[in-house]
């Protein structure tokens, strides 16, 4: 499957990842050549194959409902960007 | 032309767990800002999600109590976006196999709403805005609390069907102690999906998503406001683009969010970190032997085994502390008439006038069984009960017999001191007496009214009643 | 001290031939000598080193010692270390001390062992010859002008230039098997499951798997000993009774049965590699182990099926990097969606970007069936073949990797040709199972190992052939200290 500008303008919203105009054609080739390399999967038939998440048919185990985590809020506000006493902060959000 | 009106509902329900749903920290509500923000709340690099049990018994105990299916294997997955309170960057939710399919719940006149589903999912935290300007605060306590959100079929056709349905969902998750209800606090959350179409028309019209609904009469009122404007959007020949509205309290319009730029694409797929949930049958079963009685089959016990009315007996199970605060006083050895009767009545409207709730009524429950008590012997008239009841509400610490002797409410019963009073009236009354003698019940009712009114109330009405009948006759 | 095996060492240690402290300003003195040239080492705090070692030599001192007791250990820098700046190896993560220690660090310090500082690595683990590294490319140290492979290839290379006696390292597609093939040590990737994953930086989280990078396999024996340890902190750590790996080494092997699969044994293998394998299948041979052709038909599939899953996972376990709650934020930006666009922008390097984009692009509606969930049926393929194959044989035998180290700057502008590198280790990760890679001799004075491949949880079996092999040669005792 070919990708567009258009792919790479809405891959780079989705990932929240800037990519600089000069840069979209260096990225979209190289991009290219890798969905080329993954594309040689659709030779296979796959009819009828449960997909795989796990490497191991186990299932979920259940924490007990106990509290084990202490308040360090002081130690990870002051590990975040920005912060003041109470919250991390980040620009206005608009809704 | 008449429309249809279509409404479907989304529910946000808080579980009641101590923990988060994947981490050890706490859920306590109102904590200073990021005190229950932990390592797993805060997305670290390297952290890691595990499943809390008790979430999981109770999206069981929900998926039980509304006659659903319990999945045997449910799967977590992620749903990617970015926003500034959703630390991972995705959101832990079930998506392709949720663990509770198709229930159903029924109002009013037993009309079915069908639960298409109820998953588990993580809360984001919250955003403050207005810290400083053009700054946004991060709060990452709420961040990953457990919710159950509970999704219906779009099968109401009403605000008054929506808010039923809503009201019932809203005692059942107390009821069986899966959430606290508290919707000021955000513990419960609806989501309403509107739309309309052409009176019988099969094709489901264009719906909008009210959010920002915290009281059933935000709800109530932003249903019907939605329902018109949409209605004259048509009619005005416009069309109905879907989108997600918020509801204003203050002008009790909904408005649409501003659109995002491109439509979401949330990117789901299985959580490599959770593996699936498996629930064996021998765990349903537990659960479901813990269940205990739900409203509809309490609903069902008041009307058949107390012989109360529907309504007496819909309001007595409005809530499950209700329904076991008379339930004790029933076994108490007390009248289920008159008991329903003074809860709903006279309980309720002082609870209601003062904003409470029956576990923060001021009248403990061994006042009110000796309140009931005296008007089942008779000692008290049911007019003097009121005057105790109110002088208890107002102090709690007051006998009732003491009250009765003091307040001098006792009832007179003793047809030897009744009786004086009965000849008195009958003496001085006679056009009333010849009026009943021709046939007027209307003049009984007045005699009687002046017995009592000349025992200044204390006299037993139905011992009147039977003397003054007695009297008539020989007269 | 420099080319003792860990059981060498802690027989020095508890005959206090050394203390621990000396131990440890020997190899931090190595580090001072050789890492500026290597560049193996993101972070050395020889002051924490220090306080361990003194820790240490306390309990070698009250008889309160076990195997790693006082060794110096170097640790990928993709395990959080309370106190330490864990990287990554990312810009994004240049500012971070990890306030929590993960599970394997956690283990290490319970056994007093000493931690030497954190190894370079790949960015992320993203990579197959250490050059995406925000800190630089690291230096293999048998020809500084060659790639040490990737990710792990800080953690090879410190090993094998001597400034570390073993280290840790994580494998996601081959980043523990292929460096180690690529500096001629031996490396181990267990079992999914078998070590825990809490505290260590997710890449692709059904894939990625510590263990370690060591000088033989009776250092990896008992490195694995000490990480591998069921944990609730992590839903998909596995609670299995971890045998004494160490006990098993010396079990006789003869009458076992190693299957070669013919597809990796096809006329795309490297032939000078081939005739390296043929001498190793020679070894077992002599001591009585028998071969058989197998088939993994899926296998030519794997990469494929890989660069679907693991950028999918990738992009959305890397969208926590956004500037908010710790890490590197942008400086500049007029608003919340610049500050995202920025920060990520700025704060990963070419390839994790490449990756997050791709893995977007396999999740996003349109595209989930025909990519996603296709190499998650493929996935499943892959993993069959292997439990067909094991059926017939004890262990697989592979190549480790389709050429010894290529040069630096050889690969870096053909990201395909880079993914190659992983064509005959990445099949393991997708199934789940454990595999090692050996040193098996040398093409242009440059190592090639070979693969072992074992069922579920069959380490101990793994560890047991690669120990045979290396007690009948010596390619995992060359060491390249002539041309340091």
């Amino acid at each position: 499957m070919a990708l567009t500008d258009k792919d790479i303008k809405k891959l780079s919203h989705l990932a929240k990842i800037n990519i600089d105009s000069k840069d979209e054609k260096i990225v979209l080739s190289k991009l290219e050549g890798i969905i080329k390399l993954i594309d040689t999967m659709q030779q296979v038939d796959t009819n009828n194959i449960e997909p795989m998440s796990h490497a191991l048919d186990i299932t979920q185990p259940l924490r007990e409902d106990v509290v084990t985590e202490e308040n360090q809020k002081n130690d990870f506000l002051k590990l975040g960007p920005e912060s003041n006493e109470d919250y991390f902060i980040v620009p206005r959000v608009v809704e | 032309m008449s429309w249809d009106i279509v409404i479907g509902i989304e529910t946000h329900v808080q579980l009641t767990t101590q923990t988060k749903i994947f981490s050890g920290a706490s859920t306590a509500f109102g904590m200073p800002a990021n005190e229950n923000a932990c390592l797993v709340s805060l997305a670290y690099p390297g952290t890691l999600p595990v499943l809390n049990k008790e979430a999981v018994k109770k999206a069981i105990k929900f998926g039980l109590a509304v006659n659903a299916d319990i999945a045997e294997y449910s799967v977590f997955a992620r749903k990617n976006y970015f926003y500034p309170d959703l630390p991972k960057g995705y959101q832990i939710s079930q998506f392709e196999l949720p663990v509770v399919n198709n229930g159903f719940l029924t109002i009013g006149d037993n009309k079915k709403i069908r639960i298409l589903r109820a998953h588990l999912e993580e809360d984001a935290g919250k955003s403050v805005h207005g810290i400083l300007n053009n700054q946004t605060g991060i709060d990452l306590n709420r961040a990953g609390t457990p919710l159950l959100e509970i999704v219906t079929e779009p099968d109401m056709s009403s605000a008054q069907e929506a808010i039923a349905y809503a009201k019932k969902l809203h005692n059942l998750v107390q009821w069986i102690g899966v959430c606290d209800g508290n919707m000021q606090e955000g513990s419960f959350r609806c989501d309403v999906n509107v739309s309309v179409k052409p009176s019988g028309s099969e094709k489901l019209g264009t719906r909008r998503e009210i959010k920002n609904l915290n009281s059933f009469r935000n709800m109530e009122q932003a249903i019907n406001y939605e329902v018109n404007w949409q209605i004259e959007q048509l009619e005005d020949g416009n069309e109905i683009i879907q989108s997600t509205v918020l509801f204003n309290p203050d002008t009790g319009e909904t408005k649409a969010m501003r659109s995002k730029e491109e439509a979401n694409d949330y990117r789901y797929f299985p959580d490599p970190d959770l593996l699936p949930l498996k629930i064996n049958q021998e765990d349903i079963d537990d659960i479901k032997s813990s269940l205990g009685e739900l409203p509809e089959a309490s609903i069902k016990k008041l009307i058949e085994d107390f012989k109360l009315n529907n309504a007496d007996a819909s309001i007595i199970t409005s809530n499950k502390q209700t329904y076991e605060f008379f339930q004790s006083l029933i076994s108490e050895g007390l009248d289920p008439k008159i008991t329903a009767n003074w809860i709903v009545v006279n309980l309720f409207a002082k609870l209601n006038d003062n904003e409470l709730s029956i576990e923060e009524s001021p009248i403990n429950k061994n006042q009110f069984v000796l309140l009931i008590r005296r008007i089942m012997d008779k000692t008290i008239s049911n007019n003097a009960a009121k005057k105790i009841f109110d002088l208890l509400w107002e102090d709690s610490h007051a006998d009732v017999d003491q009250s009765i002797e003091v307040l001098g409410l006792k009832q007179v019963s003793d047809s030897s001191t009744i009786l004086p009073f009965v000849q008195e009236v009958i003496a001085n009354n006679q056009a009333m007496v010849e009026q009943f003698k021709s046939g007027k019940d209307k003049a009984f009712n007045a005699l009687v009214g002046q017995v009592m009114k000349l025992s200044k109330g204390k006299a037993n009405p139905g011992q009147v009643s039977e003397i003054l009948k007695d009297e008539l006759n020989k007269a | 001290m420099k080319n003792l095996s860990l059981r060498e060492l802690n027989l020095g240690l508890s005959n206090k031939k050394f203390s621990s402290e000396e131990l440890t300003k020997f190899f931090l003195n190595e580090i001072k000598t050789s890492n500026p040239k290597i560049n193996a080492f993101i972070t050395v705090d020889e002051e924490k080193s220090l306080q361990q070692a003194k820790d240490a030599d306390k309990r070698i001192s009250q008889n309160d010692m076990n195997e790693l007791t006082g060794i110096p250990i170097a640790q990928k820098d993709i395990f959080c270390a309370k106190g330490w700046k864990t990287t990554c190896a990312s810009k994004m993560l240049d500012n971070f001390y990890a306030p929590y220690d993960s599970k394997v660090i956690e283990l290490f310090n319970q056994h007093g062992a000493i931690n030497l500082g954190k190894t370079n690595m790949d960015e992320f683990a993203m990579g197959s010859s250490n050059e995406t590294s925000y800190y630089g490319e690291v230096r293999n140290p048998w020809n500084l002008d060659y790639v040490p492979g990737g990710s792990s290839g800080g953690s090879a290379a410190a090993v094998a230039s001597g400034m570390a006696p073993a280290a840790t390292a994580t494998d996601t597609g081959g980043s523990i098997r292929q460096p180690a093939s690529l500096c001629g040590l031996t490396g181990l990737k267990p079992t999914y499951g078998l070590v825990s994953r809490f505290g260590m930086i997710a890449f692709a989280s059904s894939l990625d798997q510590a263990g370690p990078i060591a000088k033989s396999a009776e250092d990896c024996a008992l490195m694995l000993k000490v990480m591998a340890a069921h944990d609730e902190r992590d839903s998909t750590s596995i609670k299995h009774n971890v045998p004494d790996y160490l006990k098993n080494l010396d079990s006789p092997i003869n009458g076992k049965t190693i299957g070669l699969p013919k597809e990796f044994f096809n006329d795309d293998l490297n032939q000078d590699i081939k005739v390296i394998l043929e001498q190793v299948i020679d070894s077992y041979q002599k001591i009585g182990v028998n071969f058989k052709e197998i088939s993994l038909p899926n296998s030519h599939l794997s990469i494929p099926v890989y660069y679907v899953i693991a950028p999918a996972e990738a992009s959305s376990n890397l969208s926590r990097y956004d500037g908010v709650k710790f890490g590197y934020r942008a400086e500049e930006f007029k608003d919340l969606e610049e500050m995202y666009l920025k920060t990520r922008e700025q704060g990963f390097g070419d390839e994790v970007k490449r990756r997050i984009l791709v893995g977007t692009y396999v999740l996003s509606a349109g595209y989930y069936d025909a990519y996603y969930l296709k190499a998650q049926k493929i996935r499943r393929l892959i993993a069959n073949d292997f439990k067909n194959a094991f059926n017939e044989c004890d262990l697989i035998l592979a190549p480790s990797c389709p050429s010894t180290a290529f040069k630096i700057g050889d690969k870096t502008e053909d990201p395909v040709a880079m993914y190659m590198q992983d064509m005959y280790t990445i099949s393991t990760n997708l199934a789940g199972l454990p595999a090692i890679s050996s040193p098996a001799g040398f093409l242009n004075k440059m190592p090639v190992g070979f693969q072992l491949i074992g069922n579920y949880f069959d380490e101990a079996t793994i560890l047991n052939f690669t120990h045979q092999y290396q007690q009948i040669t010596d390619w995992h005792q060359k060491t390249p200290e002539a041309d340091v």
